[in-house]
């Protein structure tokens, strides 16, 4: 197809160009900036509940109802409408077009669309706080039978908002999710076989895979407790009594809940955790200006990791009750998914290995990453194993680790990807000092927070309590250090200020980047004009003859060679490819 | 050059563009097999409590069943007819396959309305529930499909050629796809019993 036939999308307006846009950069931007948006909601939430842990009773407003409330949609927002939206709607929307050397997703319009039902979602979500009852304090698990009963915040209005919110959220992700996978499947331009696209796009597209068939079981499930709430049907709902009156429920089952919520539970973690992989390989790589070590080993690892997510879910059961035979299967198949997880940090470390590292914003996000996954890790071969998961599990340990596995570790990435991709997005560079600033804090400042809830999980501290009066098996030095987590959080929050600041002022004041100001070779940073303008390449799309990673090559006059460099400039990949042909059907 | 001869052999799409909606609709389905597969999985798991109480199925399903299998024939003829360059025929079958499947949407609310009729309500009995649920999510997709279906019929007048072919063909791997979903969701809702998912389970 010619390049005048495929722009029937072009932009004519203000609003076609920004607001109904159907460019994959804009509804990147878009997503970017709602999902940022919500997760400021999600930090001042979280921040609220660490005011109540540790100083207790000081701040009259923060009840337990309203306690319980900022835990559950403190939980929902930051894995939900932040994280997923973000690596998916903002990350696989900017880079996985221009980094295959596409001109746009192959659905644009859908892709639109994509954006808009999201934005229905979170606005629906947020609506919640503003109904009679205010959102749901159910637990981001949203487990029955409690979820829907009187006695729980927002049994009335708030969990339906957030289960018909999780449904639009669905529909939108599924809908960006066909568009991804088509597009890196059909889209790629001349030379990029799969075996060359950058491991960005790898675990953009393997956590897409995962997101399509995952989130279905939250749907299922989102729905038939929605039905148990309106209509009193009784899929979940067992006979029972509440507040002194029988209610009308019989016969469902709790844990079945629970399986299809964990269906969907475990492999989000890789749903967020695999564009991370992915696009911390391609920042290594770039900022220590070294080949990827073992590209096809963090290809499979990455598909590997994505099909075992699947057979682990049940881990997050061990203390619901189960057959011992299936404790240990889970516990067996959560051991095996540390081995190509362990794969991807060791090469990580290769790749840093006598590397030429420059010590950029953006490296530096990157190792604070591979320190924090690595923490949060090592605490989950703990957790993995049940005997050790069933004292552990009701903890703070388990807070810990979850927040440095899956929390701040691919929030780090989030960073460290915006302070890389930034100049391309915006044609500015974020300010350093400010970006230096706010690595520190966040770092730092998340290990203060952090690492001491391991300790107070060992010691027994029970999590999701309101308050600790009363409790004589807790010390008064863990008070203490709750308080010590409090300031460091309410510092770590603050400090995402900084952040929000850079990015807005480097957006209209920042300096001018260069089309390629971190010397890579993948194709994003090879595009014509800087920001990309509509259509990415051009009259002509680019022609790919090796891959993404050919930094350092002996005898070549720069430290790198683009991907779409002539052939004679070498770079080509350990196991060369033969020489592009014409792709099937390829746009001109 | 005809539409047939620009067509390329085997039944592969004419361009970068329909390769692509072919991809996105088998992704597509992809993702609607783990949703009634899910669906389906919960309805075997539920029906292990002491307050299921299985539903006999009214025989419109049967007619239901008829029509879809009908629309989704229909389908696959115009999509082979569109293929031989035969607009006329292409045109009727095109229609015939919306409109078995807009009566096969008819013929499933009269089964509703038969069942509760027999005070067979969506709360209380969880066969019923998920009967109604199931059939409900079913039906959400055929309206999908006869969306689709209506953009490409609203096309079939003046397009012509291999897009246009390649389009008919989508709308028949649709609806057979319509088809072999709702033959195991009655076959799951009328024949399967706590019986067999114990014996499955190894719990019976």
């Amino acid at each position: 197809m010619a390049y005048a036939e495929d722009t029937s999308h072009h932009p004519q307006s203000f609003w076609t160009r920004y607001v109904w846009s159907q460019d994959h950069k804009v509804i990147a931007v878009q997503y970017a900036c709602v999902a940022i948006a919500v997760g400021l909601v999600g930090v001042v939430l979280s921040n609220l509940m660490r005011l109540q842990l540790g100083f207790p009773g000081q701040f009259q407003f923060i009840n337990a109802e309203r306690y319980y409330q900022f835990v559950t949609m403190h939980g929902m927002i930051m894995v939900i409408y932040l994280l997923t939206a973000l690596f998916l709607g903002g990350f696989g929307n900017y880079l996985i077009p221009l980094m295959i050397g596409a001109r746009d997703m192959v659905f644009p319009y859908m892709n639109m669309l994509s954006f808009w039902v999201y934005l229905l979602s979170v606005i629906v979500l947020m609506a919640s706080f503003f109904v009679p009852g205010g959102p749901t304090g159910a637990g981001w698990t949203l487990y029955p039978p409690q979820a829907i009963l009187p006695g729980t915040p927002g049994h009335d209005w708030g969990i339906i908002l957030m289960l018909v919110s999780l449904v639009i959220f669905i529909v939108a992700t599924t809908m960006g999710g066909l568009n991804y996978v088509t597009t890196v499947l059909q889209a790629r331009c001349e030379g990029m076989t799969l075996l060359r696209m950058p491991l960005a796009v790898w675990g953009i597209f393997v956590a897409t895979v995962l997101a399509l068939l995952a989130f279905p079981a939250l749907f299922v499930s989102g729905v038939m407790m929605l039905l148990d709430k309106t209509l009193g049907t009784s899929f979940f709902m067992p006979a029972l009594v509440s507040m002194g009156q029988v209610t009308g429920y019989k016969g469902g089952s709790p844990l079945l809940f629970q399986h299809l919520f964990w269906f969907f539970g475990h492999p989000e973690v890789y749903i967020v955790a695999l564009p991370a992989f992915g696009v911390v390989s391609d920042l290594i790589s770039v900022h220590a200006r070294k080949a990827i070590f073992g590209y096809r080993m963090m290809v499979w690892a990455i598909v590997i990791i994505g099909a075992l997510s699947f057979v682990v879910w049940a881990h997050h059961m061990f203390v619901s009750g189960m057959n011992p035979w299936f404790g240990f299967f889970f516990a067996t198949s959560t051991l095996i998914i540390a081995v190509p997880t362990a794969i991807k940090v060791y090469n990580w470390v290769l790749t840093l290995w006598r590397g030429d590292i420059h010590l950029t914003v953006p490296m530096l996000f990157t190792l604070a990453f591979i320190l924090t996954f690595l923490a949060g890790g090592l605490t989950g071969l703990f957790l993995g194993n049940v005997s050790v998961d069933i004292p552990l599990s009701g903890t703070y340990f388990v807070v810990a680790h979850f927040h440095m596995v899956m929390g701040v570790a691919p929030l780090l990435v989030v960073f460290g990807g915006i302070y890389h991709w930034f100049p391309k997005v915006t044609g500015r560079m974020l300010d350093d000092r400010i970006g230096k600033l706010h690595f520190w804090i966040t770092f730092l400042g998340t290990y203060a927070i952090y690492f001491p809830m391991h300790y107070l999980g060992v010691l027994g501290m029970p999590r999701r309590y309101y308050n600790f009066d009363g409790y004589q098996f807790i010390p008064a030095s863990a008070h203490a250090l709750n308080t010590f987590i409090t300031v460091a959080a309410l510092i770590v929050g603050v400090a995402q200020l900084l952040f929000i600041f850079n990015l807005a002022w480097s957006t209209f004041r920042g300096r001018r980047a260069e089309p390629n100001p971190w010397r890579a070779a993948s194709l994003e940073w090879q595009t014509p004009e800087t920001p990309p303008a509509h259509g990415n390449w051009g009259p002509q799309l680019p022609v790919v003859y090796r891959w993404a990673y050919a930094y350092s090559v002996p005898g070549a006059p720069q430290d790198f060679i683009a991907q779409n460099a002539p052939p004679e400039a070498g770079g080509q990949e350990p196991q060369p490819h033969p020489a592009p042909a014409r792709a099937k059907g390829a746009i001109a | 050059m005809t539409a047939a001869a620009a067509y390329p052999p085997g039944g592969w799409p004419p361009d970068r563009r329909a390769a692509s909606t072919g991809t996105g609709l088998w992704a597509f389905m992809g993702v609607a097999t783990a949703l009634f597969s899910l669906f389906t999985l919960a309805y075997a798991m539920r029906m292990d409590s002491g307050d299921w109480s299985p539903i006999a199925m009214p025989w419109q399903l049967w007619l239901s069943t008829g029509l879809l299998v009908t629309g989704s024939a229909c389908l696959q003829r115009a999509a082979s007819a569109a293929r031989g360059d035969h607009p006329a025929a292409t045109r009727t079958l095109l229609g015939a396959g919306g409109a078995c499947a807009l009566a096969f949407l008819g013929v499933q609310l009269w089964a509703w309305q038969v069942l509760q009729a027999a005070q067979v309500m969506p709360a209380g009995n969880p066969a019923a529930s998920f009967f109604y649920l199931l059939t409900a999510m079913h039906g959400l997709h055929v309206i999908g499909g006869l969306a689709g279906w209506a953009v490409t019929a609203r096309g079939a007048r003046r397009a012509a050629g291999p897009a246009f072919a390649w389009r008919v063909a989508l709308c028949a791997r649709y609806w057979h796809f319509l088809l072999a979903v709702w033959v195991v969701l009655f076959a799951t809702l009328g024949w399967l019993t706590p019986e067999v998912v114990r014996w499955i389970c190894g719990t019976g």
